[in-house]
């Protein structure tokens, strides 16, 4: 006879919902460290996002246009509020703000490639501009930060567009941090900051604090650069609805907003998981905004935090978004959380270099630590070769091509012969809580929730 | 050329002179950007608190600005003179990487921050965070300093002849204060170290080219005691 099932055992242990094994995970680490968790990309908890919506493709009421015949244009322009040169992009998806220092000089350098060769922009960080980037990047637009690393008149001068940087969706309301394994001598040097330290910059504006400053500020900008580059004012999202505003007056020409879902290559768990809200409710506030101050199309939006497909891409536009920007994806097209990486003409195994930080392909977040598998988030002389310029531009602009077709695919389908022409119309919500947020009713019905 | 005709040439290809009471404040700056073309001395009237008054000038030109300025005068400023003959709004000299920015009267908030270097002289006194994220500017200053001066300074020297405010230096790493006067409070992570020879002779050049006449030898040196460089879970963020 088969031995009876002993399930009757495991029956008995029953995990407790509020102090669940990562609960009590967390709290054995922070008693035994005193001390809380740093760490990489985004927030990982489940939160309503853009695959919450669907389109509404033609049918009868619409018609429909050919997929591959029939022409769909891409073309994005930014900055057209005061600037005299403003940024004129073949598609609307862009390359977020990421540090020289979070990332190698490699790495800054395939972004820069794949971007030009795809004509889109890329955006420097938290460490100032590279050569290699400003070199590799035909559009590059130049971050204006609260710690100011590396941020002088030469390159402001050298930019095509200067971005304000108040907040990132992974932490608004928190500067950058760099642990000192990354803070080699070249990072070091470009942040004026001793070799290893680790470095926490500041939150706030060294010479402004508000919105009447910031102002000024923004003038300050134009007239330096002659009022030839568009200004961008990027925030972390929290009360969208009145940054948007008070960034439009302040003068900003292009807007960024990026949700909570955005990446960082340093910061603390608790920050990440717990200050800021979803992309989705983000961009419809922003819109809003742009609305309510009869500015849309006057200023634009840029939506950040958790793009990660053409899908993604065509909703935030059908929602209002002039164009996206992304990070951790285009990280990921670069072989992030991949388990191998490919050197010298051969495709080598990372798995043991993820196991010895403690983590595995997929589930790695540990981009803080320098010592990135796939040699992306690295300043180690050893593992940025890992990432070949070359290849790693091969890689992006593959993954940005993807997006574009599904983006001109979706736009199609609803009968658009512009991206930009998707509309809020399109898109309908699958939760209760995604059409609340994003304004959107709820499938099958015309119930918005709150309307 | 419309704003070189427009600004009135004293002597042409040597000196011009722009009245902000009848001219905009983009004709300046962009002759000063664009126009110089030899010229080597700039006056500018009737300032009123103008704000952004000669910002990213990259040229080896002397500014007169008769009277006060607003916000961010000088901001980012490479090679020019800059001679403020009045008081200055937040953020003189900001950004700044080499060149000079002399205010002869009180400077207010965020006087040099984040400048990475030339030197910033306020013959009187500045207001709060004095040199924030400075990063190699130096500044010297005539009077006294408001709260959190040299906040997070990178590198750079700030010389305070009067007083410091509280929480002087705090988060400070390479760079260097000297203070005359009293200091309030020291901000975490700063103390006084002992004046060296080699303090003496640097400060002593930096008082000169102010032209400050204080004997070195009575100023104190404030520097980072370094105990926040590195994470440290012993710390108790008791800062
Ligand atoms: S694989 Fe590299 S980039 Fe990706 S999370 Fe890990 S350390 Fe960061």
């Amino acid at each position: 006879m088969n031995k009876p099932v002993e399930f009757h055992k495991c029956m008995q242990l029953e995990e407790s919902w509020g102090y669940d094994r990562k609960t009590l995970d967390y709290i054995h680490n922070a008693s035994a460290h005193g001390l809380y968790e740093i760490r990489g990309l985004g927030a990982k908890r489940r939160v309503p996002h853009f695959d919450d919506l669907v389109f509404l493709g033609a049918s009868l009421s619409r018609y429909a246009l050919e997929g591959y015949r029939e022409r769909c244009d891409t073309r994005t322009v930014l900055g057209t509020r005061f600037a005299s040169k403003p940024i004129e992009l073949a598609i609307p998806i862009t390359i977020a703000g990421m540090s020289f220092g979070a990332l190698s000089a490699n790495v800054k350098e395939a972004l820069g490639r794949a971007a030009t060769d795809m004509g889109t922009s890329t955006t420097t960080g938290d460490g100032g501009m590279t050569r290699e980037e400003r070199q590799s990047s035909k559009t590059l637009i130049y971050q204006c930060l609260p710690s100011r690393y590396g941020f002088n008149p030469d390159d402001v001068r050298r930019a095509d567009a200067i971005e304000v940087v108040i907040g990132q969706g992974a932490k608004p309301g928190g500067g950058g941090m760099l642990l000192g394994q990354k803070v080699n001598p070249r990072v070091a040097k470009m942040r004026t900051l001793p070799e290893g330290v680790d470095q926490r910059s500041a939150c706030r504006h060294p010479d402004w604090t508000g919105p009447d400053d910031l102002t000024i500020k923004i003038q300050e900008l134009r007239e330096i650069t002659d009022w030839e580059k568009p200004i961008y004012v990027k925030v972390g999202a929290t009360r969208t609805l009145h940054d948007v505003k008070l960034a439009v007056h302040a003068g900003a020409d292009v807007i960024v907003v990026d949700g909570m879902q955005g990446g960082t290559a340093a910061t603390q768990t608790v920050f990440i998981e717990h200050v800021g809200i979803p992309t989705l409710a983000a961009v419809r506030q922003a819109v809003q905004a742009l609305e309510e101050l009869n500015m849309k199309d006057t200023v634009q939006l840029i939506v950040s935090g958790g793009i990660r497909t053409g899908a993604d891409v065509a909703k935030a536009l059908a929602m209002g978004a002039d164009a996206v920007a992304i990070g951790q994806g285009v990280l990921m097209a670069l072989g992030c959380n991949h388990d191998s990486y490919f050197q010298n003409g051969a495709q080598h195994s990372a798995v043991e270099d993820y196991a010895a930080l403690g983590t595995a392909p997929g589930y790695c977040h540990h981009c803080h630590t320098g010592k990135c598998p796939v040699g992306v988030t690295t300043q180690d002389a050893v593992l940025e070769q890992r990432l070949d310029p070359a290849v790693g531009a091969r890689h992006v602009r593959n993954y940005l091509k993807t997006l574009n077709m599904e983006l001109t695919t979706i736009a199609r389908a609803c009968g658009k012969q512009d991206v930009h022409h998707l509309e809020r119309e399109d898109l309908v919500a699958l939760t209760v809580e995604a059409a609340a947020m994003a304004g959107q009713p709820l499938a099958g019905t015309d119930w918005v929730p709150g309307r | 050329m419309a704003s070189l005709m427009n600004a009135m040439v004293d002597t042409p290809a040597i000196g011009a002179t722009f009245d902000l009471a009848t001219q905009p404040l983009r004709e300046l700056n962009r002759f000063l950007h664009r126009d110089l073309a030899g010229t080597r001395a700039v006056r500018v009237l009737n300032p009123d608190g103008a704000h952004n008054i000669a910002v990213g000038v990259d040229a080896p030109v002397d500014v007169d600005i008769d009277g006060h300025a607003g916000y961010y005068a000088g901001g980012m400023n490479k090679q020019a003179h800059i001679t403020i003959h009045g008081n200055t709004g937040p953020g003189v000299g900001e950004g700044m990487s080499s060149g000079a920015i002399h205010v002869k009267g009180f400077a207010s908030v965020a006087a040099g921050a984040s400048a990475h270097g030339g030197l910033l002289v306020i013959d009187g006194d500045a207001s709060l965070r004095c040199g924030i994220s400075m990063k190699g500017i130096d500044i010297v200053v005539g009077g006294s300093v408001g709260d959190y001066s040299a906040f997070m300074a990178q590198a750079g020297t700030l010389v305070i002849c009067g007083d410091a405010g509280d929480g002087l230096g705090d988060s400070l790493y390479e760079a260097v204060i000297y203070v005359r006067g009293s200091v309030k409070s020291f901000g975490a992570d700063a103390h006084e170290e002992p004046m060296s020879e080699a303090d003496i002779a640097a400060l002593g050049a930096l008082l000169k080219a102010a032209g400050m006449s204080h004997d070195p030898k009575t100023f104190r040196r404030v520097a980072s005691m370094r105990g926040l460089y590195h994470w440290n879970a012993d710390a108790n963020q008791e800062y």
